[in-house]
């Protein structure tokens, strides 16, 4: 059906084995801008399982693929952007049937993606004042997408529903009448969140939805976001450089680094015990906001420049672990078990035949006895 | 405050208002960016501005860095007043130097590394016999080395953090006293901040900089710098020793910003329900800026503005609340019946 088939042959065996309750299941997904020799690949070969109800987190740093991610699942893209490989398949729950209905989201057939966008996965942009029209009123934008999504709804209805929906993300209804420009950058994206939960949709992802505000405003519109969520019920992708706040936000983190997820553990684990340098070595960015003053240090180096990823692991140049073997092959992405749960980490240190430097090698008992011992602070090595 | 040395540079009750008309053939109206603001920097000390945008910290880089003419006030180098009225000349460039937020903005694409250091060498008569040298020398003491090999590359071949490294190496080729940081790391890679961070604080101890770090990470304002001064709506609200306006802080602002900050360590996180928004410079709110917002406002905040109270050691903070010298919010609030932390409206 498509020329991805060719390259990711068995679809089917895909969808035989659906992870249990996903929403979204991504598998070998890569995207390059441009096509030829000097294509970028902004998203190399990423696996990634949504679970229902659950907020995932996906961190990076600009040019690491997270939002890249995004826009070729909605099937987003802006050209010369092309998905050159994987699969997206998103599980339906509309009609409260027990087994999900699987979309296909990479489907050459527009139609398919067109039938879930914005009515069951919904984007909110970083940029409120770009994303919003700014000719239409607030009002106008609202009932623009119930009347396209929806067209047996009365126009009262959609007045109503415009002013519920304004409402749920603590706006008052006189703001109907007003223009984008009028309003505050937080109401902004108050307005972009009333807009991509109109049509009740299952799967809400959102990129870099408060880093351009204070954080005051940010945290009314994430704890607002909570309540929806748990009013609601849908699940939500969560895209943002802040490691800081996903940890208090999300259930899940996948960390990425040059268009690959390096790690991907629950939250809490992620931040007390990280398994992968990059992720350890992000987690040591931000200073604390209490506990002693320590030296810090960040990551050596800069984020790498795509038309010229580093061979092997492509964190290799700024890691402070790189072995021999990192500099040739690609790490593979190893499970691990332990008690913090189960992750998946791209790191040849945690294949069996290597020692793991101490501080990626946090047991439960002495990760928790760390936090323990200075209640606020993580001890930074 | 802490140090008995004269500052190094000295902004004394400075106010900065912007005329603007609010509509068209409407009377104009002023915007209050700034009102009465003080603060001292001292040698080998950083002094942090921290505010949400509105709060006039970017507003007091400019006034101490001469870029604004000041509405009101006192700027004094090493205890001489500057006339502020005057333009400004290259001595008073010589000693505050400043450096601008976007590295990808503030570096002239068209020039290399070398013209863009040897310039201001040059201009300030530091280029000495050597240009090539001084230029490599100011390159090494913002850690891009080996010195050669960036000396010839141009802004589009460096990333974030070496471009902001170069800017910083402008603002030293003038042998500056006093570097005016204006959100520095913030157009930065979160994992290449911390460098920048640590460049600053290495150029603190080694030379002697006074620098302000203005910014709007209270987290890193606790990293970096020796004293933090937090503003709202252009006022001062509190200022103090970093660690104890973190850890104890006395402004309800201060509170208020401290618990939105991400922090993972947080147990459980503080619901803050909606707390307004900070208000229009234009109309600001009488008395103190922060009433409508504050959840211990008493009638005394709607009328008279606070002056700056001590609250302890070096540590101030401009909220009625420690007009009689009773330390911590809390206890008042439980005198004026209210639940600590209870939003107001």
């Amino acid at each position: 059906m498509t020329n991805l088939e060719f390259i990711h042959a068995p679809r089917a065996a895909v969808n035989a084995a659906p992870v249990h309750d996903a929403v979204l299941d991504i598998r070998g997904l890569s995207v390059d801008y441009g096509i030829g020799p000097n294509a970028v690949h902004a998203v190399a070969n990423v696996d990634l399982t949504v679970r229902r109800g659950e907020v995932l987190g996906i961190a990076g740093e600009s040019g690491s693929g997270k939002s890249t991610l995004a826009y070729a699942v909605t099937r987003l893209l802006r050209d010369p952007g092309v998905i050159v490989a994987g699969d997206a398949t998103f599980y339906s729950r509309t009609d409260g049937s027990p087994t999900p209905r699987a979309v296909d989201l990479l489907s050459d057939d527009k139609s398919v993606i067109r039938s879930v966008r914005w009515s069951e996965i919904a984007v909110v942009f970083q940029s409120a004042l770009h994303a919003l029209n700014p000719v239409f009123t607030v009002g106008k934008l609202l009932d623009d997408v119930l009347a396209a999504h929806l067209p047996q709804m009365s126009r009262q209805a959609r007045r109503d529903r415009a002013a519920e929906l304004l409402d749920m993300v603590g706006i008052t209804a006189d703001r109907l009448r007003s223009y984008p420009h009028e309003l505050s950058g937080g109401m902004r994206q108050r307005v972009m969140i009333a807009l991509s939960i109109a049509l009740n949709p299952q799967l809400l992802i959102m990129d870099e939805p408060t880093t351009a505000l204070d954080v005051v405003i940010q945290r009314e519109i994430l704890e607002q976001l909570m309540d929806l969520r748990d009013k609601l019920g849908f699940t939500v992708i969560f895209i943002t450089h802040d490691l800081s706040l996903l940890i208090e936000l999300a259930d899940t983190i996948a960390v990425m680094y040059a268009g690959e997820i390096v790690e991907r553990a629950p939250a809490k684990a992620l931040f007390r015990a990280p398994r992968h340098p990059y992720t350890y070595g992000l987690l040591n960015s931000f200073p604390a906001l209490h506990g002693p003053r320590i030296a810090m240090t960040g990551i050596k180096g800069s984020p790498p420049d795509l038309r010229h990823v580093p061979s092997g692991c492509p964190f290799h140049p700024r890691c402070a672990h790189a072995m021999p073997e990192c500099v040739v092959d690609h790490p593979p992405m190893l499970r691990l078990a332990d008690a913090f749960g189960t992750r998946d980490v791209s790191c040849w240190l945690h294949d069996s035949a290597h020692t793991v430097p101490a501080e990626l090698a946090l047991t439960h008992d002495a990760a928790s006895a760390r936090v323990g011992a200075t209640t606020t602070t993580e001890a930074q090595a | 405050m802490s140090d008995d040395a004269t500052p190094v540079l000295e902004a004394v009750d400075m106010s900065k208002h912007y005329r603007v008309r609010t509509k068209r053939f409407a009377r104009s109206g002023v915007v209050r960016a700034a009102e009465g603001v003080s603060l001292a920097l001292h040698r080998g000390r950083v002094t942090a501005v921290v505010g949400e945008s509105g709060s006039g910290k970017s507003t007091v880089s400019r006034l101490l860095a001469r870029t604004a003419t000041p509405t009101a006030g006192e700027l004094r180098l090493d205890g001489a007043r500057v006339d502020t009225r005057r333009s400004v000349g290259r001595n008073y460039r010589a000693q505050v130097q400043l450096v601008l937020q976007d590295p990808f903005a503030s570096l002239n694409p068209v020039h290399d590394v070398r013209y863009i250091l040897s310039r201001p060498l040059k201009i300030h008569g530091y280029a000495g016999e050597d240009v090539e040298e001084s230029v490599k020398s100011l390159l090494r003491r913002v850690a891009l080395e080996p010195a050669d090999q960036f000396i010839d590359k141009y802004p589009h071949e460096l990333s974030g953090g070496q471009r902001q490294r170069v800017a910083i190496a402008r603002a030293l080729a003038v042998r500056p006293k006093v570097l005016l940081a204006d959100e520095p790391v913030s157009m930065l890679d979160v994992s290449i901040r911390l460098g920048v961070l640590n460049l600053l604080a290495d150029l603190r101890d080694r030379e002697g900089l006074a620098i302000l770090y203005v910014t709007h990470d209270i987290a890193s304002a606790r990293y970096l710098a020796d004293t933090i001064v937090v503003m709202y709506a252009g006022r001062i609200v509190e200022s103090g020793p970093a660690e104890r306006v973190t850890d104890e802080p006395s402004h309800p602002y201060t509170q208020l910003l401290l618990s939105a900050a991400p922090d993972p360590d947080a147990g459980v996180p503080v619901r803050l329900g909606d707390r307004g928004a900070p208000p229009s410079l234009v109309a600001p709110p009488s008395g103190c800026r922060f009433h409508p917002r504050c959840p211990f406002v008493m009638p005394i905040c709607r009328d008279q503005a606070p002056p700056m109270f001590p609250t302890a050691d070096a540590h101030q903070s401009a909220c009625w609340l420690h007009a009689d010298g009773v330390s911590g919010a809390d206890g008042h609030a439980h005198a004026l019946g209210r639940e600590t932390g209870a939003p107001m409206n």
